[in-house]
């Protein structure tokens, strides 16, 4: 009956966003008085699966080899399908990663589940109903989905939900399962990954720039900005759209939604499509020379003034700030 | 090749979204439907990649008769036909049978949908076709290059990205930089109005998930205005009193 959770790696480690998604199911196997066991995909190591524990997992399901180091959409499916089985799980925890999007259908698809992706918060669980509260409307609202299959799938929006540090240790076993060779007909061919920028839909601090900046030229203080504070770069959809920043950073309802503890918006006016992809972030920053622009109404902090003057100076403070932590 | 693009019928991106009935029901009043603009990429695409007699292009809906507006704007960018699955769009997994079992009957090379749709934001339509058609199926696309056997494909990944080849058929969910969505021009509009749009009735088939409610985020308090000149008072903010850095 244990909550199953999927502990996606990118490159052999966890990423924050897991240890959520671990602390997550763990909450939810206290409210029905299970276990937790993770499932582990890929060559990751004894110390990193180890970490697992630490976060909540009862047990680590160890499942690696040449054949699935890789992620391939199909077969990873299959593998946390079967662990399910194997656990008798009534619930299985995704990350809503780009990765776990993809999986969480099929995973539902395979046990005639529930799916809830884009969760925020505990699911709700009284007398036999299981509620889901999740994205919707691009982030300009929420709904409630009542999840009334036995087995229920849940995919995390990363950043939602605090890491929990329980202190326990995980019982890690290997589990081998061999998926179907139909499941393997895409290839991946290469893998690109930037490890000294903060990604994006991980960042705990996006630093975001818009038409304001006049020009591609005008990034370097929102990307020095960033660097000061560990942030990830993100822009408006006008900016991306003109080829200035790619279509990767824009955030919005028809770009990406973010919900980091903090999000700068540097010469962002905040047109509606714009503020639905930030509307869940903890605190909001708007800097803009327009004291009329749409986006202080829903600021926490802002400046009145040009990016060009203030951005130098909150460098300055940065650092200053920094400088005396 | 033959091309199957999913659409659906979603509020416009500038809608203000509010509920009625308790919260239970979205407020649909004086509200503009439009063809999901992620699915506008996903028919830019299938147009591209069928031009100059290479192919056909088939959309298919599953809404009632109100979304045939939609159907026919996707008909005036460039459709060759189209199909609607006379029924409400109960959920992914409602959504995603019934189109697999006009698949099942109806075979194409290649299957596309929007990343997902910009009102419930599920992006599961893919992935549940692609299981239940035991087809290969990658969630979200920048970049989408046909062969003769296979397609190479960008997906996204945190902080980077994954090349992939996979062989036809497969589904595929596409977002920004796959293609430029395209404007009907007059005579796709005047040509949409002739071109085929069959109704189908659907397949009973029960359902897992339900909505029973909606909430709009929070609203935030005043916004604390800042000197343009003191941006140490910034900082000392988002350090003391927000905590965030």
């Amino acid at each position: 009956m244990s909550v199953l959770i999927y502990a996606e790696n990118a490159g052999g480690k966890f990423k924050k966003s897991i240890f959520e998604a671990v602390s997550y199911a763990r909450a939810i196997a206290d409210q029905s008085n299970t276990s937790v066991t993770a499932v582990s995909i890929g060559n990751v190591d004894a110390t990193e699966l180890a970490l697992l524990g630490k976060y909540g997992a009862d047990k680590v399901l160890n499942v690696s080899g040449d054949k699935l180091k890789d992620f391939v959409n199909q077969a990873y499916a299959s593998v946390i399908a079967e662990a399910a089985k194997k656990e008798g799980s009534a619930v299985v925890v995704l990350s809503n990663t780009f990765s776990g999007r993809g999986l969480a259908p099929r995973v539902g698809v395979k046990l005639e589940a529930g799916v809830a992706d884009g969760a925020v918060a505990l699911p709700e669980q009284a007398g036999g109903s299981f509620k889901v509260k999740k994205t919707a409307f691009s982030g300009k609202a929420f709904a409630t989905v009542e999840l009334t299959a036995a087995i229920k799938v849940i995919a995390l929006v990363p950043n939602s939900y605090k890491v929990v540090e329980t202190g326990g240790t995980a019982q890690v076993e290997d589990f081998n399962v061999e998926p179907k060779a139909s499941d393997f007909k895409a290839m991946i061919k290469e893998i690109v990954r930037s490890t000294d920028k903060v990604s994006l839909p991980d960042a705990e601090i996006v630093v975001s720039g818009g038409r304001g900046l006049k020009g591609p030229e005008n990034w370097g203080m929102i990307e020095e900005l960033a660097e000061l504070l560990g942030a990830a770069t993100a822009c408006s959809k006008p900016v991306s759209d003109a080829g200035w920043r790619p279509h990767s950073e824009h955030v919005g309802q028809t770009g990406i939604a973010v919900s980091p503890n903090l999000y700068i918006a540097v010469g962002i006016s905040g047109a509606i499509q714009h503020l639905a992809g930030v509307s869940s972030s903890k605190v909001i920053v708007v800097i803009n020379k327009d004291p009329e622009a749409p986006f202080f109404k829903v600021a926490d902090y802002g400046i009145v003034g040009d990016a060009f003057e203030v951005l130098p100076k909150l460098i300055a403070a940065v650092k200053e700030y920094k400088a005396s932590a | 090749m033959k091309i199957l693009v999913c659409v659906s019928n979603v509020p416009d991106t500038t809608t203000k979204i509010t509920f009625t009935d308790n919260n239970t029901q979205f407020n649909t009043n004086g509200v503009q439907f439009i063809l999901n603009p992620y699915d506008e990429i996903a028919l830019a695409r299938a147009i591209e990649l069928t031009d100059g007699g290479k192919g056909t292009v088939t959309v298919i809906n599953v809404g009632e008769a109100n979304t045939e507006a939609t159907i026919r704007k996707a008909l005036a960018i460039g459709a060759t036909d189209a199909v609607r699955i006379n029924a409400k769009p109960h959920d992914a997994w409602y959504v995603a049978y019934q189109i697999a079992q006009y698949v099942k009957a109806n075979p194409f090379d290649l299957i596309l949908t929007g990343r997902e749709s910009i009102d419930y934001n599920g992006s599961k339509v893919a992935g549940m076709l692609g299981e239940l058609l035991d087809l290969p199926s990658v969630s979200i696309i920048k970049k989408l290059d046909a062969g003769d056997n296979e397609a190479t494909v960008e997906r996204e990944i945190e902080g980077g990205k994954e090349v992939l080849t996979i062989p036809y058929p497969f589904v595929a969910g596409t977002a920004e930089g796959v293609a430029e969505p395209k404007i009907p021009n007059m005579r796709g509009i005047m040509s949409a109005r002739t071109k085929p749009l069959a109704v189908v009735e659907p397949v009973d088939v029960k359902t897992f998930s339900e909505i029973i409610g909606y909430e709009t985020p929070a609203p935030r308090g005043q916004v604390k205005l800042v000197p343009a000149d003191d941006t140490a008072k910034l900082v000392e903010l988002l350090h003391a009193e927000a905590r965030v850095i």
